[in-house]
């Protein structure tokens, strides 16, 4: 009977969000101007409690979560952008505290929420080795045991003494998730690792996941590609709004449950609630997906041109302001990037401070029948993400119908990511 | 199966609960506090000419404008020993300081990527840096060195007494560092406020002129700054300035040094868990 491992009872977390300025962080002369203000205030009506200047929201990331996990049990936690995954990963590998409740761990915790965490690109591969591992945890010994076996695994040889600097994306992805992946806890924390590096390397970390998860290794493991999710895990929790709403042995089951919720609550439009996206460069007002034919309602069909609106409100602008959305599948794959400024830039639409409609069309014919999701992107390019893509930011969802052509043979849905027309002729 | 997980470390996690192997847990750690420690001093030096010289060229030149300064143009009395080893024996512990101070007040929000995705004591990240002072501290020592055999000054027993000062301000910089980082990841302020307690420090401390100068009477006043102690005794031990240790002014400055240490620890404890929420 294999012990269990981990138990969370009643964990909450709970942030603040102020709405003055985005910076989490405070500056010491609010803090000393707003504790004035309140003396003032309390001398003025000493009866009454007065709020403070600053608008404070209260925000439940997590609230009420309990569950156990048993040894040996790899477990996926599922859930949508925001739901509280995330943040339950933090708890668990204890980066920050609860706000409430309680968890109680029995054994070594490691967790890779960010892959190359600590890595510094002044340093060599082999020095980054080294670093990195005593970042996860791992004693010196065991790292010289296991050097080998990471550069293996990596397959940087013969770049294990230049600086990561020099690094390919891939080599440094793989280099450091091969790091992670050589570390011997009892408790395997993942965040989404596998949605970085190309096709063949992500079948390699979820070989290499298996593997440590045959060898009795308890994993938690969260994703948004419900494949990896499906082959990986024994079980299945899923967030949704900071609350566990199902938890099973049946994975399939939980995947469906996510997938199901995701299309019933399709939502075509994203419409601004509160200032939680606001800032001055670009304060999303609207999002939304719709057909040329303005009476069109989704599903859509492949053949249609389909349109993407973002409204906002822009009170400065920036010549680095790039915004635009990302595409996904219903399993998470991304299909790709767009921004306003892609094109030349004498073709880019010009914005205007106060209120803008951008107009975008996703190339015809080119996605296959199924759920698509949106995500509004985008930031001041090198400088900072202002909407950071699989981040909290305004998401919309829809779908797409089969029919595209009148061609007789292809009428059912092919097993493919994409599914454009391409044109065809004969060459004499 | 029962064995093994008996074996295993329990761990209770829960708000405000207090960490019941603090010290024990950062011990676990000490590889990492090791590896930190190696990697800003291997980054320092990197894509630099002159490498490690730095840590030689920095102090030696300001050892030759304050000797030409306070020793030649101002012409303070140096106690019988000659002005660049004076000067010298305060420089290094100031500039330990300084630096120490620093580089520890800076250390969390340098770090934040590590602060906001693994979990460590956090207290291992301002002790590195510190640490890794301690090793520019030791290079710049052979300047030390080397005027003591161009002046032919022979220290005697006094000598062996260098480390405990070095301890004292090693504790300095550590509790001043941990009170700064620890502010510094809620308030930025105190990002401006580093380099201007540095820059005051070294006019406040009496890093180009003996402590002597000071009129007796106020000399008890001026070892508030924890440094005058550090200094004079550096300078003690190394010269054997008889004249300028004053035993009441060392006693206040370590017994601020130890407040400073002993508040700064219990400050950080109390923040740290809050850290990656507001980095």
């Amino acid at each position: 009977m294999p012990s269990t491992i981990i138990s969370a009872e009643g964990l909450g977390k709970r942030y603040l969000i102020r709405h003055e300025q985005r910076e989490p962080y405070v500056a010491l002369r609010d803090v000393l101007a707003e504790g004035a203000r309140t003396f003032v205030k309390r001398i003025l009506a000493p009866s009454s409690i007065i709020a403070s200047g600053t608008v404070r929201e209260e925000f439940w990331a997590l609230r009420d979560v309990s569950f156990d996990v048993k040894e040996g049990d790899r477990v996926g936690i599922i859930g949508r952008n925001g739901a509280g995954k995330s943040t339950l990963l933090k708890l668990l590998s204890r980066i920050t505290e609860p706000t409430e409740g309680r968890i109680t761990l029995r054994g070594r915790v490691s967790s890779l929420l960010e892959v190359g965490t600590g890595f510094h690109p002044e340093l060599t591969g082999r020095e980054n080795i080294a670093l990195n591992g005593a970042i996860l945890g791992m004693t010196r010994a065991e790292i010289r045991r296991r050097f080998d076996e990471i550069v293996d695994f990596a397959e940087i040889e013969k770049f294990l003494d230049t600086p990561v600097k020099r690094y390919s994306s891939g080599m440094y992805m793989r280099l450091a998730f091969s790091v992670a992946a050589h570390l011997e806890p009892d408790v395997f924390i993942v965040d989404e690792v596998l949605a970085v590096g190309d096709v063949e390397f992500q079948r390699k970390c979820i070989g290499k996941m298996q593997e440590i998860g045959r060898a009795d290794r308890t994993i938690i493991f969260v994703s948004h590609n419900m494949s990896a999710i499906a082959s990986l895990c024994t079980r299945c929790i899923r967030l949704d709004h900071g609350r566990v709403v199902q938890v099973s042995g049946d994975v399939d089951a939980v995947i469906k449950g996510y997938l199901e919720q995701d299309g019933s609550t399709e939502s075509v439009v994203w419409k601004r609630v509160d200032a939680t996206f606001d800032n001055p460069w670009f304060s999303p007002l609207r999002l939304s997906v719709g057909a040329l034919e303005e009476d069109k309602r989704p599903p859509f069909d492949s053949a249609d041109d389909i349109v993407i609106e973002i409204e906002a409100r822009v009170e400065r602008l920036d010549p680095a302001l790039t915004v635009g959305y990302a595409l996904y599948t219903s399993e998470g794959q991304c299909l790709y990037w767009s921004y306003q400024t892609d094109d030349s830039p004498d073709r880019w639409p010009q914005l205007e401070v106060g209120i803008n409609i951008l107009q975008s069309r996703v190339p015809r014919g080119l996605l296959n029948e199924g759920e698509y999701r949106i995500e509004l992107i985008g930031g001041l390019h090198y400088r900072e993400w202002l909407f950071e893509p699989r981040k909290l930011v305004p998401t919309i969802s829809f779908s797409v119908s089969g029919v595209r052509t009148t061609s007789p043979y292809w009428s059912a849905k092919r097993p493919t990511l994409l599914a454009p027309v391409t044109s065809w002729k004969a060459r004499r | 199966m029962s064995n093994a997980s008996t074996e295993r470390p329990l761990l209770v996690i829960e708000a405000g609960r207090a960490e019941s192997h603090y010290w024990r847990d950062i011990w676990r750690y000490r590889e990492l506090f090791y590896f930190l420690a190696w990697r800003d001093i291997l980054v320092r030096y990197k894509q630099t000419v002159i490498g490690i010289l730095w840590a030689l060229l920095r102090p030696l030149l300001t050892i030759v404008v304050f000797t030409v300064v306070f020793g030649r143009l101002a012409n303070l009395p140096s106690d019988g020993v000659p002005y660049p080893i004076l000067v010298c024996a305060a420089m290094l512990p100031w500039q330990f300081f300084a630096t120490a101070f620093a580089e520890a007040g800076n250390s969390l929000v340098a770090n934040s990527n590590l602060v906001s995705k693994v979990y460590f004591p956090r207290f291992i990240v301002p002790a590195s840096a510190v640490v890794v002072s301690v090793v520019d501290f030791l290079i710049s020592l052979l300047i030390l060195i080397g005027l003591m055999l161009w002046y032919g000054v022979i220290p005697d027993w006094r000598i062996l007494t260098l480390p405990g000062f070095l301890l004292i301000a090693f504790g300095a910089a550590l509790g001043a560092g941990l009170w700064i980082a620890a502010l510094n990841v809620r308030y930025r302020d105190f990002r401006f406020v580093i380099p201007f307690l540095v820059q005051m420090g070294l006019f406040i401390s009496p890093v180009g002129f003996s402590s002597s100068i000071v009129p007796e009477q106020w000399r008890l006043l001026y070892s508030i700054n924890p440094m005058v102690g550090v200094i004079d005794g550096f300078r003690w031990s190394v010269a054997g300035s008889e004249a300028t240790f004053y035993w009441p002014g060392f006693v206040l400055s370590l017994a601020l040094v130890i407040a400073v240490l002993v508040t700064g620890i219990a400050y950080f404890r109390r923040t740290e868990r809050t850290f990656a929420d507001v980095i």
